[in-house]
């Protein structure tokens, strides 16, 4: 616990500087500048023109796909880091075990190119 | 004293708040001077000047910048969500911030020593994708939502291969100490010892990458300003904006620090004989962050269809197969051991 603490307590003081500052300098302008707002200067940009409707609005679904494909893959990494670490003490098991999930995957990834996941236009 | 500061509460704070002030200070005033020859460089090459009006040779450009956004307003737009508006640059700021916890600059020499350092600093800056979708949801108008979307696809895609390029060195080293990869690199032949000469390509890679993960030119379609003017950052203005610049600048000071640990050695000297020490650390960092005002002034901008083919179509399976390359040759030990260093 003592080891652990030393370790990351330098981590949780680094926050507390980093959230500190960033506080100063948007207060800082909060107090500093002159507040003055009018319809027009807090109206969304776009260009000169009025704002069409709302800007929450749908988005195209590729950007979904990408983040679901973006997980997949995320995790296999975070399946390959204890593996990298170590990796001078692997049985041969755990070698090809890992090259055979790498396999695995590698068809999934070939599947979801030639279905066209990976087609933007 | 020496007890004060190493059995008090107060004494062991005050030891950790110096240190991290020892980090956090230097490195803002760097990136000031960062900012500076971020412009001039670009400058040079379209034959400008660049700015030369503040101070001797223009110098104090960034802080007459830095006191200019202090004075100016901070403009809510209509709709915005003023809490996530607000919450979205601290974000963006303290991330990129954090991620120096664990950056050593010379042996020894580094706030927090963990483990998981190379980890950490992967985790940190994926959550730095937040600030860039917060800002765009917060401000409600289409630009910042539209670059918004674009940002968070391109940072997740590039954050693949970059994880897989780290795996690659971590085989290599045995470890993700970020000091144990410096280590691993000490070699008889100087710079010939250190990562760049095997994981050659992964090196071009990890750069392009880096770029595109924290958009920068050719890559900084988030911001295409002949498409969507300064994307999530539009409606933004006052010191929101500059902790968005800050936060920016800081991940890419932190990608030129990586590249210097993972590739080229870190501290260590590139000829055998020379004295190791923080000065070449600083050294390999200006030259790779000269690599990244050089690759902004010279290449054109990437079509979004383009990057996204890039990232996924090209980038994701070289990375995959040079894992595999680099498993197989630090099993079986090919190329005398060049991608074993652990033992």
């Amino acid at each position: 616990m003592e080891e652990l603490l030393r370790e990351y307590l330098p981590i949780l003081v680094f926050l507390a500087v980093a959230v500190g500052l960033g506080l100063v300098l948007i207060l800082a302008a909060v107090v500093l500048a002159v507040r003055n707002p009018d319809p027009e200067k807090v109206s969304a940009y776009e260009c000169g023109f009025n704002a069409f409707d709302d800007a929450r609005m749908k988005f195209d679904v590729r950007f979904y796909l990408v983040s679901i494909l973006f997980i997949i893959f995320d995790l296999e990494i975070a399946m390959l880091f204890p593996w990298a670490v170590g990796f001078a003490d692997l049985s041969d098991v755990a070698f090809w075990g890992m090259m055979v999930f790498l396999g695995i995957l590698t068809a999934g990834f070939a599947y979801e190119w030639k279905k066209g996941a990976l087609e933007w236009e | 004293m020496a007890d004060f500061f190493s059995n008090t509460y107060l004494g062991i704070a005050l030891v950790l708040i110096g240190q991290v002030l020892l980090v956090v200070v230097p490195l803002l005033v760097a990136l000031a001077f960062l900012m500076y020859a971020d412009r001039k460089v670009w400058a040079a090459v379209q034959m400008r000047r660049g700015p030369n009006v503040v101070g001797i040779y223009g110098l104090l450009q960034s802080f007459a910048d830095f006191l200019k956004y202090m004075v100016k307003e901070v403009v809510f737009p209509a709709g915005a969500d003023r809490f996530v508006f607000l919450l979205a640059p601290m974000i963006t700021l303290v991330m990129s911030l954090i991620a120096w916890a664990v950056i050593p600059f010379n042996d020894g020499w580094v706030v927090s020593n963990i483990n998981v350092a190379i980890l950490y600093v992967f985790a940190i800056s994926s959550l730095e994708v937040y600030g860039v979708i917060m800002g765009g949801w917060a401000s409600n108008s289409k630009y910042p939502f539209l670059g918004s979307l674009r940002s968070a696809a391109q940072m997740i895609s590039y954050e693949v291969s970059i994880g897989l390029i780290i795996i690659g060195v971590i085989i290599s080293t045995g470890s993700m100490n970020l000091t144990d990869i410096v280590h691993a690199q000490d070699g008889r032949f100087g710079l010939f010892s250190w990562y760049w000469l095997p994981h050659l390509p992964m090196l071009f890679l990890f750069f392009i990458s880096a770029l595109a993960e924290t958009n920068r030119p050719p890559f900084d379609l988030p911001e295409a300003e002949s498409e969507l003017v300064a994307g999530y950052q539009v409606e933004y203005s006052s010191t929101p904006f500059l902790l968005f610049m800050i936060g920016e600048l800081t991940a890419v000071v932190l990608m030129c620090a990586l590249t210097t640990l993972l590739f080229f050695g870190g501290w260590l000297s590139p000829i055998p004989g020379l004295p190791d020490g923080v000065l070449w650390m600083i050294a390999k960092m200006l030259f790779v962050f000269f690599m990244f005002a050089m690759v902004k002034a010279i290449t054109p901008r990437y079509r979004y269809d383009q990057l996204m083919r890039l990232g996924w179509k090209i980038f994701l399976p070289m990375s995959l197969v040079w894992v595999v390359f680099v498993a197989f040759a630090a099993r079986f030990d090919w190329f005398w051991g060049a991608f074993a260093r652990w033992g």
